[in-house]
């Protein structure tokens, strides 16, 4: 059944096939689909856990009904899903072995041997997805450079296979020290293992993560293996349904990286996908910076359980190699699985609508990571929730406007929810608990956002606020004033902002090498023939989905100096390489360092660990100038009682239809701007109006004593 | 302060202030030179009222600076009072006795000006990897051999750096550029708080920290007394024997509950010793404060009002309260087996509601070899420092965690990173089976580790290992963890402490200790049992 569906007009001059792109998410499916026009139609569903496929073909139908679209017109179908991560979070993934390295068997589990929370000693550390008994160790051993100190035992591989036959294994991952530099006996161990058993399903970390660091290595093999047999029946299954169905077109995959990849890699690699949804949201904010000629941007995803934040300077979001799956505790760094893979950086934190409420012993209200997620939900949906969330704060403050919302809300018990477990121990009254939950969470968003600036050298001041998910457009003013955003920008379809984000992803594969180079002696044939390798292999899987004469390679190398614990990404210059580039490499090194860190250090040398290379279309597919009315007349649906924390007392404001709002329009705060999947709040100190892309702009009014709002 | 808008007020700017030191410490993290702040945390930042007292402070890497760098702040402030200081002063010194317990430590304290008045001041620690000296290990005799030692000044008068101070300073380390670089990092994070706050103040319309510094210390305080109250009151004894350097440490602890708060005393706690794992006050108060924060107010901030309801004192003269000039670079052997012997005090009027003994103290070898290094070697020069743990104790009602490093937070080093930066081959690095203390909750494992030089030269390794006589013991019923040990692979023992020779061809093992368990075996469920023996840990018998 479909939650809700809305859709936008928008246009274009140029002519293309109608596209699709599929988000499922947690709590929702999200299905958008693209008209040649430009016109948007979309729908939000509730994810089908048994079967996640039927919301998606239940989805798309629904979208093809409602514009009377056939299958084979369409053009291109783009998916991107959770269920890599949830496999992994709940533990669903397959029977999975790991072959490592005899004598560093503990490796996956010892981690870092430290503690993610100081102060209590009942933390557990991450539970590995291979248990020890399945940890198993074969006699071999490389050195750093990859030379045989140990030759590989096979008939130790031979001994272990009726391991895997008594505990049923379905997928191992094969993981030895510095393979990453040397494949072969990992490469070996396949051909055994694949002879002697045809149906195993077989990772290896030198191709999942050739990456040095044991670790996170092995970890991210371990967790493409366990997940691999599940994404890969999945998968098969949709893209035939999606066959049977007449859509003979292309089916790509949204990857963590935030660019689309084939199913055929999808299905070696199903580990890119865990972070799909998240990426197509700060792909979409990113377009839009890049539209409107932002260059300082800062994302930000609100939803049910959490809020993401990602930093975009000139048009680039943020990225990194490095990601945990399931923090479990507060979401914290190091209480979860690392596993290592392109990612767009971003910090997500326990705050979302479904966030709960308390009082702690020291008397203040502390809000989330505990969420009541869609079951119970809040206490306002009437599901047997009575734990006050910042959903029921919002509702409470009169935010939401009841009479557009997709089901019926109850105020009565979102009221109630806030007054035994806040307003009762504070001694305030229901608007002011209200207020002050929605001040805790806000203020919560502002920190982590600083802390994710601070921890990368980047500055937050003066930033727009791209803001999308279904809480975000509700708490971007407040979140905008406390970081002192100049601008809010709400895009169209906010509620399904990572779905829309996919339609504008290009084709992109990235590959990485560690090979470790003093700059100063670098050996450039080594390098060159590495990226030979590593441009191949990137340019047949891009290949596989693109057509375009036109690929775009970059390239980066991770640098540090000798000693130092860290490696900073450095944009190279294209190939092949010469002497003479060691010292271009040591410049653009000390540059970056110098901007991120105000100094350079002399006499230290400088070496680059790994190697990566990104072959992509050039991002091609543009966001679309909507058809609005003019100036049609400003005209509210009603009016509605929401609290103002200046005057301490409730205000009537109007209430406007996003849908009816013309090109011209200007809002004075206070507002409300309401569509299908989330309401806008305007505080009395913005001014609202609809840029050329149809995003609603919210701008600080130039007043004074504009302390709170 | 009645009006809930009011409260608010002072929550959100409560909230800030804890965030504002989050943001200077990721400042600091990013910024330092030094790699044991940059992977292991080894830092520590906070702010402080113009009275010194400690208002939010970061939650980082190590408890050692819980305290000790607030009360280091009070330092500063004797010595430079603030009506003395102006805008573009920055203070700083490594005095072990002023700051946090050895030269390593440089912290590094900045008043903040408004309008004209000094409204606050940021202070900040961090590890410089290298101060001269003998270098960072427990061989010295006299602190004066440990390095070289600043003592509270200027680095900055009026924006102006204390280029006398930076030139001895220069001329007195092996990496001079690592160690202004730091002092620099500690400088810029200060400057980043400052920042954020005076932006804070502005924001919520304030001249001053006064109302809710008295709002944070007061409720802090408050709660940390409430929780005290649920307590039974009384005295309570432990003590605990650990290897020390040549000979065995008595730590003899007493903790007293009352309603006015906890105080402990180390009297009776042996006397000097006569190397580098001597402990100044600041670095005792430190570990033991955790030792007692880690189970009782563990959720509330540490501020001067949380830290100040719990007061630790050492008779002068002994290893915890060690007088200049004793050496104290290895003063993290001895400080962070403090918690330990906290908790066992604690494990009465807590009901066992506290870990048992576990491997404690981190082990640190610093491997070096090659030319200069090793008499006649012609090869590859290297100095390697890394961190392994052993296991933690068993907790109240859940097994201890295996390889964890508890009270300590820093991590451990890759095996692939380490064999990179030296030419060492590290051919096992393994839980130890059965090196877990029994019990109805058992310890966490400890592990084994066998090193090599990869083309099997003579290395050397600089020891810093306890817990090889005194195996952490086991509480209600529960066992000992397994002593740790470290020899010659198929030959004689090594010591614990100082440095020693690995001959040409040969392989050290290092066996780090286990943690104990608690509650009798027999009580142990059968799951449990049977996962440890499917996993190997524990043999059958």
């Amino acid at each position: 059944m479909p939650a809700a569906t809305s859709s936008s007009v928008t246009s274009s001059s140029v002519i293309r096939p109608a596209r699709l792109a599929v988000d499922i998410g947690g709590t929702f499916t999200d299905v958008v689909l693209e008209l040649p026009a430009g016109e948007r139609i979309t729908t939000k569903l509730l994810t089908t856990y048994d079967h996640p496929g039927s919301a998606v073909l239940e989805g798309i139908a629904t979208v093809m009904d409602r514009a009377g679209v056939a299958a084979s017109e369409i053009g291109l179908i783009i998916h991107g899903t959770t269920l890599a991560t949830n496999a992994l979070i709940e533990r669903r993934g397959a029977n999975t072995a790991l072959l490592t390295t005899e004598g560093h068997r503990d490796a996956l589990e010892m981690a870092h041997e430290d503690r993610f929370e100081q102060y209590d000693i009942n933390i557990d550390r991450p539970v590995p997805l291979v248990p020890r008994h399945l940890r198993l160790p074969v006699r071999e051993r490389m050195n750093r450079d990859g030379n045989i100190l140990v030759s590989l035992d096979e008939s130790t591989i031979q001994r272990h296979l009726s391991v895997l036959d008594n505990y049923g294994i379905q997928s191992v991952a094969i993981g030895y020290l510095h393979a990453f530099v040397n494949p072969i006996h990992e490469l070996r161990t396949r051909e055994i293992l694949a002879d002697a058993r045809p149906d195993l399903s077989i990772s290896l970390a030198s191709e999942v993560a050739p990456e040095i660091r044991e670790f996170e290595r092995l970890s991210t093999a371990c967790a493409n293996a366990y997940v691999r047999p599940l994404m890969e029946s999945y998968l098969a299954r949709l893209a035939g349904e999606l066959k049977a169905q007449g859509f003979l077109c292309p089916f790509l995959l949204m990857t963590s990286g935030g660019g689309l990849t084939t199913l055929d890699t999808a299905t070696r690699f199903p580990i890119r996908l865990v972070e799909s949804g998240p990426a197509g949201g700060a792909i979409l904010a990113q377009r839009i910076s890049e539209h409107l000629g932002l260059d300082r941007m800062l994302s930000f995803d609100m939803g049910g359980t959490t809020a993401k934040l990602c930093l975009i300077d000139d048009g680039k979001p943020l990225t990194s190699r490095s990601f945990e799956v399931d923090r479990v505790y507060r979401f914290k760094k190091g209480s979860g699985l690392p596993v290592r893979i392109p990612v767009i950086e971003m910090v997500e934190i326990g705050a979302g609508g479904g966030s709960i409420a308390r009082i702690d012993k020291l008397k203040r209200i502390q809000v989330g990571p505990e969420s009541a997620g869609s079951e119970p939900g809040p206490a306002a949906y009437d599901r047997g929730g009575n734990k006050p969330t910042v959903t029921d704060a919002d509702i409470a403050l009169g935010r939401v406007y009841p009479e557009k919302f997709a089901f019926p809300l109850n105020l009565a018990r979102a009221n109630q929810s806030i007054q035994d477990n806040v307003a009762q121990l504070l001694e305030s009254d229901i608007n002011l608990a209200a207020f002050s939950i929605s001040e805790v969470v806000d203020e919560n968003m502002a920190s982590a956002a600083r802390t994710h600036a601070a921890e990368f050298g980047m500055d937050l001041a003066e930033r727009e606020i791209v803001a999308f998910g279904g809480a975000a457009p509700l708490h971007a003013a407040r979140l905008g004033h406390k970081l002192g955003a100049t601008q809010i920008i709400i895009p169209p379809d906010a509620g399904v902002g990572s779905a829309v984000g996919f339609l504008l992803a290009p084709i992109s594969y990235e590959v990485i090498r560690s090979r470790q180079q003093i700059v100063a002696n670098l050996d450039h044939q080594l390098v060159n023939d590495v990226y030979t390798e590593m441009r191949s292999e990137a340019l047949a899987i891009v290949q596989e989905a693109s057509t375009s004469n036109n690929l775009v390679e970059t390239r980066q190398a991770y640098m540090r100096y000798v000693g130092q614990g860290h490696e900073l990404a450095i944009d190279l210059p294209p190939g092949p390489y010469t002497d003479l580039h060691r010292a271009l490499f040591t410049e653009a090194f000390e540059q970056t360092y110098t901007n991120l860190y105000g100094h350079r250090i002399e006499g230290i040398d400088i070496e680059t660990l790994s190697w990566t290379l990104t072959v992509s279309e050039p991002a091609t597919q543009r966001l679309r100038q909507p058809n609005l009315e003019p100036d049609a007349p400003l005209k509210s649906i009603g009016e509605y009682s929401v609290f103002d924390a200046e005057t301490a007392t409730r205000r009537d404001v109007p209430v406007y239809l996003r849908e009816q709002l013309a090109a011209n329009v200007f809002i004075n705060g206070p507002a409300l701007i309401t569509e299908d999947q989330t309401t806008t709040v305007i505080s009395s100190s913005f001014n609202a109006s609809i840029n050329k892309l149809g995003c609603i702009v919210l701008t600080k009014k130039q007043t004074l004593g504009e302390n709170s709002e | 302060m009645n009006n809930p808008l009011d409260r608010l007020r002072l929550q959100l700017l409560w909230d800030r202030l804890l965030a504002i030191v989050e943001e200077q410490a990721q400042t600091l993290i990013r910024t330092a030179f030094s790699t044991t702040v940059r992977e292991a945390g080894d830092l520590s930042t906070g702010v402080f009222d113009t009275n010194g007292q400690m208002l939010a402070q970061a939650i980082t890497g190590t408890p050692g600076h819980v305290n000790a760098m607030a009360a280091s702040v009070g330092f500063f402030l004797r010595k430079l009072p603030l009506d003395t200081l102006e805008p573009g002063d920055v203070l700083v010194t490594n005095d072990p006795w002023h700051g946090t317990g050895h030269l390593n430590d440089f912290t590094v304290v900045t008043p903040v000006f408004k309008n004209g008045q000094a409204v606050a001041m940021f202070a900040a620690t961090s590890h410089i990897a290298d101060v001269g000296g003998l270098g960072f290990g427990p061989d010295g005799r006299q602190v004066f051999e440990e390095g070289i030692n600043l003592p509270i000044g200027y680095l900055f008068r009026a924006g102006k750096i204390n280029e006398t101070l930076i030139a001895i300073l220069r001329a007195n380390v092996r990496d001079p550029r690592a160690a202004e670089g730091d002092l620099y990092s500690l400088t810029a994070c200060n400057k980043a708080g400052s920042d954020s706050l005076l932006a804070a103040m502005d924001e919520f319309s304030l001249d001053n920290l006064e109302a809710v510094g008295e709002m944070i210390i007061e409720n802090s305080r408050a709660a940390m007394l409430e929780e005290i109250l649920e307590l039974p009151k009384g005295v309570w004894h432990n003590t605990m024997q650990v290897d020390g350097y040549s000979e065995p440490v008595d730590l003899v602890c007493c903790v007293t509950i009352s309603n006015e708060g906890i105080s402990v005393d180390w009297n009776g706690t042996s006397g000097t010793s006569t190397h580098g794992i001597n402990v100044p006050l600041t670095y005792a108060q430190a570990y033991t404060s955790f030792g007692v924060r880690c189970v009782i107010g563990n959720d509330i901030p540490n501020n001067a009002g949380s830290l100040d309801v719990v007061r630790v004192t050492a008779p002068a003269g002994c290893i915890l309260n060690a007088p200049r000039p004793s050496a104290v670079s290895a003063r993290h052997a001895i400080g962070q087996m403090l918690p330990d012997v906290v908790l066992g005090c604690l494990d009465e009027p807590l009901k066992g509601q506290v870990p048992t003994e576990g491997a404690a103290c981190l082990f640190g070898p610093v491997f070096l070899g090659g030319e200069g290094m090793i008499a006649g070697s012609r090869s590859e020069p290297f100095v390697m420092n890394a961190f392994y743990t052993g296991g933690t104790g068993a907790r109240p009602e859940k097994d201890g965690l295996s390889c964890t490093a508890f009270p300590s937070g820093v991590r451990s080093t890759p095996v692939e990173i380490t064999e990179n930066a030296a030419p060492l081959v590290i051919w096992q690095k393994e839980y130890l089976p059965d090196s877990a203390g029994n019990g109805e909750f058992r310890g966490g494992f400890g592990q084994i580790m066998e090193f090599g030089h990869s083309n099997d030269e003579a290395f050397a390794v600089s020891k810093m290992f306890d817990r090889i006589d005194h195996p952490p013991r086991g509480r209600h019923g529960g066992g000992d963890g397994a002593p740790a040990s470290v020899y010659i692979k198929d030959g004689p023992v090594l010591k614990g402490m100082g440095r020693e020779v690995i001959p040409a061809g040969s392989r050290m093992i290092l066996k780090t200790a286990g943690g104990s368990g608690r509650g009798h075996p027999e009580n142990r469920d059968r799951d449990s049992i049977s996962s440890d023996e499917l996993s190997g840990l524990i043999s059958k018998d």
